[in-house]
């Protein structure tokens, strides 16, 4: 029994290894020299206070959308739809933000917290009832809901915003002192970082859904219906209501992570050309944390070296996309640990065999 | 004269890691006779056979196919050897045609395109030659059991078997299917075949084989000749003791009406009727057997009563009150406990711990939750004492429930309805794939609840555990009760024309 | 404007916009009629689009106005490469398929833009000169109103596309490959005990998904947006999967499904030119095949319809 879980254990760890190594390859075939690249990635996310508040700043949306991913998850959906639903708290958030520039800032910051988690989670309950009710592939409902919000929102910008609140004709005003997630202490303490309390929102987040699946019937019930529908139904678990409800907790929780990235990163919106990366590196997070609290936050802390510490391989001339392929190996890595779970006991094996004929 | 072995199996052993399915068996079968395998679930006889037919290899010993020693290491190379087996779940394409399934890996190819043409006239002769009944162009989803098992049959023949092995082929059909299916054996032998029927339904081997082997966990037994033995001999030589086949209890004490069902009307999920206009009333105090073939209506009576089901007229009364299309925690709370005919599809969550399974029913009530937070020491200290009472063996409360066998993860699923203590009890399939001592365990107990005072609702396949445990039985056909009948005032051959429509 | 204009519009941008449409739609019915779902034609369509772009730019001086259609080849090769990653993880390491799938589609936008970042210096290349251009059908092209309705201006790699379709169904329900093929994503253990290699079968499916997304992909990038960056392919996957469930499953079905969608998706870009159609608010009509595709597939199909054994993995116990 220990062995087993040794070895489940070692999995994200190989398969972050694994990772690496698989970037390094690339970047050895395209005539980069990886040592030098991941030195300068790590010289780029560690050099400075700045690039160090950097970091924790990226954690607090990818907390937030890997918590999204895996609640989903434990309910047996499969939310790919975080981008949309982050971009929906995103921009909801910033233009409430903007209508009200005079409202009271412990009026503004829960009201908007919780109106950008709430469109989060309605553009989530969408897939969730036609999965609940007509067994309608999450899959594809969620991604096709990714672009119809992220074509709305651009048409937001440029035809719904009052005039008074843009900076250009693609972008918003910032928001103001009111509803601003940075915060004077944080930003001089990491030399004017983008660091913004989304951080110990998502600290907080993770301590919430940790309490709820360990210990009330609500996490009971999801985890059931995600288990087995069937034996749940029998036991009076309505898996119907079951999945919407984690579906509303998914979205809100991504709809939070576009909250924070708004106010907290941006401070403002601006169009996107593309869907949220949050939303993927928020799946990613979640699957090599292996959709557990403390998995997320480590896996977090690391994209979050990645993505902060990537720019710096340009000193080498390292396109930095190279992250997101090191990411991407990571995560295949981690699809298949069934198979790394089983090479995993004849290392030792062979190692002692070894020192036996020796 | 000694008639030669088509087949010869020395020393055979399988062993699965740690588990030792088949330990050094020896079988012979002679040519031209019906062989039967007899054991209990899990005696080894299915790995046996796989053995044979090539889905899986010996760990050690020999096989010798007309007295030549071969090495079967794949279901095709069994082909060529002449051996085909109709397997117990069968192998069948429910989206192809008759025809499609029987070339499938071995198709008649005209200018690169199916011969299916030709392939029909082949199956056509096939059929005629053996009896075997089938229309080439049917979908198989669409033909019943009977037919369905005629084409794993012709999927044989088709591919030139001469041994066939047959593993437990009467499980699902009705009493009429299983004469014919005994007939077309008769037939095949007729025509120089060779067969092995896998078994455990005794009257099918006494009238059908000419010898028997019988198997016990993992070992052969004996081999013998059918004629002149006793059901009772081949039991006891199947268990390995003495067997009772009746449960000893007393007279029933039925009390008021606890489930009054009156004219319920449910529909099956394609929409045509499953229950048609079905009424049936059961007994504080009595154990009432639904009897009848799978397929006539009894799931989707279980479920409807449950509210896992829509109910589309009719009423379901439990103590005076209607249920009908109640939310399955409505009905629970009601008093009524539900034992599912698949534990692992509906009674138990696999990779959820032995306690929270025993809690599934009661955990968002006090003492197992407080205001929607799990009180998990009491869930499994409650736990812990349901499996003393229960005799539920595993290595604790905290283990996931797959890693219990079947027969404990029943009790479990008994434990927690029982516990409950409620007023009706309803009980689908309960000893299904369980070893003589579960099965035993559990028909005690079912009989200790209906001392108790307890309505209890029995839906089985098993003729014999009806007629052991219940005090009434309702023979359900095509979504009706057909007769309603006492044990002791019946036999197995009159439910059997009530199970398929006849009036008894 | 005519009504003979507006339909040749119409049916042309139609096409134009189905083609990579039908391509890949016919790769993932045959992937998931043996049995693996691949959610990963996003990103072997990106590789496609990608590879593709950059055949073209680098050879299109040896091969002139070959140079999209061998580019469509090339494609396919990397397409299939790159299934076999899929295929590997799904069919021999277990994995799960959409988590596979998801991989292939992080993977091949990273990959991709950080090539054209190593190749040109850029995150975005440089428009092609060899695109497939409007092509016209000799002499069926002058026949009046049908003539110039289909066979003017229209897109010839699109009627192969059709074509195509009509082959694929004739493999998968005519031939032996294709029973066997749909007996494994089936039934995978009848067809085992039936000697069908299972694996084998499922990796065929997977690789030629592999090279029909790689050379829709291709279509895409070389017909439409002539040139590759990290956004060109937006969507066209899964709309194309889309297209294969409401096809049931079925090349023919897919195919016309592909259509479908491809008309919603020109309308958008065309609409602007026809009467009635350019009153419409841009954004409507650029939501509308993402609606449609929700709307399709929640009102027509409940839970599976698909091949029985889709999804799920086959261990063989030995």
């Amino acid at each position: 029994m220990k062995n087993l879980s040794i070895r489940k254990g070692m999995v994200p760890i190989i398969a972050v290894v694994a990772g690496f190594l698989l970037g390094a390859i690339i970047m050895l075939i395209f005539g980069y020299n990886p040592i030098w690249g991941y030195e300068d990635l790590l010289s780029q996310a560690f050099g400075n206070s700045k690039s160090i508040g950097e970091i924790f700043r990226s954690m607090g949306p990818l907390i937030l959308t890997g918590l999204s991913f895996a609640v989903a998850m434990r309910a047996g959906m499969i939310n790919i739809g975080m981008s949309g639903q982050a971009l929906a708290g995103w921009i909801s958030s910033v233009w409430f933000a903007l209508s009200f520039p005079d409202m009271p800032r412990v009026f503004m910051i829960p009201l908007v917290i919780i109106i950008g988690a709430a469109w989060g989670a309605i553009m989530a309950a969408i897939p969730g009832i036609l999965k609940a009710f007509w067994g309608t592939s999450e899959v594809i409902v969620t991604i096709m809901m990714n672009y119809i919000i992220l074509l709305i929102s651009t048409y937001l910008v440029h035809y719904g915003f009052n005039q008074k609140l843009m900076a250009s004709k693609d972008s918003t005003i910032q928001v103001g002192a009111n509803a601003t997630f940075r915060n004077s202490f944080l930003t001089s303490i990491t030399n004017n970082s983008r660091l913004n309390i989304g951080i110990f929102i998502a600290i907080i987040a993770i301590i919430i859904v940790a309490i709820i699946f360990k210990r009330t019937t609500l996490g009971f019930e999801i985890r059931a219906v995600g288990l087995n529908p069937n034996a749940s139904e029998s036991s009076g678990i309505s898996s119907k209501r079951t999945i919407i409800i984690s579906m509303l907790m998914a979205g809100g929780l991504a709809g939070l992570g576009g909250v924070v990235e708004g106010l907290g990163t941006f401070q403002n919106f601006f169009v996107q050309y593309s869907s949220l990366s949050i939303g993927f590196d928020g799946m990613a997070v979640a699957l090599l944390g292996e959709n557990s609290p403390i998995g997320i936050l480590l896996a977090a802390f690391l994209f979050s070296i990645l993505k902060v510490g990537a720019p710096g391989m340009n000193v080498t001339g390292i396109p930095a996309e190279i992250v997101n392929v090191v990411i991407a190996s990571i995560i295949f890595f981690v699809g298949i640990k069934f198979v790394i779970e089983k090479i995993l006991p004849q290392l030792p094996k062979k190692v002692a065999k070894k020192e036996g004929e020796n | 004269m000694t008639a030669q072995n088509v087949i010869e199996m020395r020393k055979v052993t399988k062993i699965f890691g740690e588990f030792v399915a088949n330990d050094q068996i020896d079988l012979q079968v002679r040519k031209g006779e019906i062989h039967a395998l007899l054991g209990e679930n899990g005696a080894g006889k299915s790995t046996l056979m796989n053995m044979l037919s090539g889905l899986l290899e010996p760990t050690s010993g020999e096989i010798l196919v007309n007295g030549e020693t071969k090495k079967i290491d794949s279901p095709s190379k069994a082909s060529k050897l002449g051996i085909g087996m109709v397997h117990q779940h069968f192998m069948l394409v429910d989206a192809f045609t008759v025809t499609e399934n029987i070339i499938l890996g071995n198709e008649t190819v005209h200018g690169g395109k199916l011969d299916i043409k030709k392939a029909e006239k082949e199956i056509l002769e096939l059929s005629q030659k053996y009896g075997l009944e089938v229309k080439p162009d049917a979908l198989v989803r669409d033909i019943n059991v009977g037919q369905q098992q005629r084409v794993e049959i012709l999927k044989t023949l088709y591919r030139g078997a001469n041994i066939l092995i047959f593993d437990e082929p009467t499980a699902v059909l009705t009493p009429a299917e299983i004469l014919e299916l005994l007939d077309i054996m008769r037939n095949l032998v007729k025509e120089g075949k060779s067969i092995i029927l896998i078994t455990h339904k005794l009257e099918e081997i006494r009238a059908v084989a000419d010898r028997v082997t019988v198997i016990r966990r993992g070992k052969s037994i004996e081999t013998v000749e059918v004629e002149g033995r006793s059901s009772k001999e081949l039991a006891e030589m199947m268990v390995g003791h003495s067997v009772s086949f009746v449960t000893e209890k007393k007279a029933a004490n039925p009390g008021k009406v606890v489930l009054d069902i009156k004219d319920l009307v449910v529909h099956e999920s394609r929409g045509a009727q499953a229950v048609k206009s079905l009424s049936l009333q059961v007994h504080a105090g009595e154990i009432v057997g639904i009897a009848g073939i799978d397929g006539n209506g009894q799931s989707e009576l279980v479920r409807a009563i449950t509210g896992l089901q829509h109910v589309e007229s009719g009423q379901v009364n439990v103590k005076g009150q209607n249920v009908a299309n109640y939310r399955p925690r409505q009905i629970t709370e009601m008093s009524v406990a539900h034992i599912p005919e698949d534990r692992h599809r509906d009674g138990l969550i696999l990779a959820m711990s032995v306690a929270e399974n025993i809690s599934l029913q009661t955990y968002y009530k006090a003492p197992l939750s407080h205001h929607g937070f799990l009180n998990y020491k009491a869930i499994n200290r409650h736990a812990r004492e349901l499996m003393i009472e229960f005799d539920v063996r595993g290595a604790s409360e905290l283990v996931p429930a797959s890693a219990l066998s079947g027969g404990n993860q029943q009790k479990a699923v008994i434990a927690r309805e029982i516990d409950r203590n409620p007023d009706l009890l309803i009980v689908s399939q309960p000893t299904r794939g369980l070893d003589v001592g579960a099965i035993e365990y559990i028909h005690k107990r079912l009989i200790q609840a209906r001392d108790e005072g307890k309505a209890v609702l029995v839906v089985s396949y098993e003729l014999d555990e009806i007629l052991n445990v219940s005090d009434r039985i309702a023979v359900i056909h095509d979504g009706q009760i057909q007769g309603i009948v006492r044990p002791k005032d019946t036999t197995k051959q009159e439910l059997g024309v009530l199970m398929v429509g006849g009036k008894g | 404007m005519t009504i003979t204009t507006i339909f040749q519009i119409l049916i042309s941008s139609m096409l134009i916009y189905a083609t990579p449409l039908i391509f890949t739609s016919l790769g993932g019915t045959f992937s998931e009629r043996s049995g693996i779902v691949n959610v990963g034609l996003e990103g072997i369509m990106i590789m496609g689009a990608f590879s593709s772009v950059v055949f073209n730019l680098t050879f299109a001086g040896t091969f002139g106005k070959a140079t999209p259609w061998i580019a469509l080849l090339f494609a396919g090769v990397i397409g299939l490469i790159f299934s076999l990653l899929h295929a590997v993880a799904t069919i021999n390491f277990r994995a799960d398929h959409i988590i596979s799938g998801t991989v292939i589609n992080l993977m091949a936008p990273a990959l991709a833009v950080f090539l054209v970042k190593v190749f040109y210096g850029k995150g975005q290349t440089d428009n092609i000169q060899q695109s497939f251009g409007y092509w016209d059908f000799p002499l069926l092209n002058k026949i009046p109103v049908i003539g110039k309705i289909f066979f003017k201006q229209t897109s010839l790699i699109g009627y192969v596309a059709i074509l195509v379709s009509f082959i694929a169904w004739f493999i998968l329900f005519k031939t032996r490959f294709g029973l066997r093929l749909r007996s494994v994503g089936e039934h995978p253990q009848a067809a085992d005990t039936l000697g069908i290699n299972v694996y084998l079968m499922r990796y065929s499916g997977v690789m030629i998904s592999g090279v029909l997304g790689g050379i829709g992909g291709a279509v895409f990038a070389q017909q439409i947006s002539v040139n590759f960056s990290g956004s060109t392919i937006a969507g066209q996957g899964f709309i194309a999967m889309a297209a294969m469930i409401f096809g049931k499953w079925n090349p023919i079905g897919a195919m016309l499904a592909s259509l479908f969608f491809g008309l919603s998706q020109s309308l958008s870009v065309v609409g602007t030119q026809i009467p009635v159609i350019s009153s419409i608010p841009s954004v409507y009509l650029q939501i509308a095949p993402y609606v449609l595709t929700i709307l399709v597939l929640a009102i027509f199909f409940g839970k599976s319809t698909g091949p029985k054994a889709n999804g799920i993995n086959y261990i063989k116990s030995k």
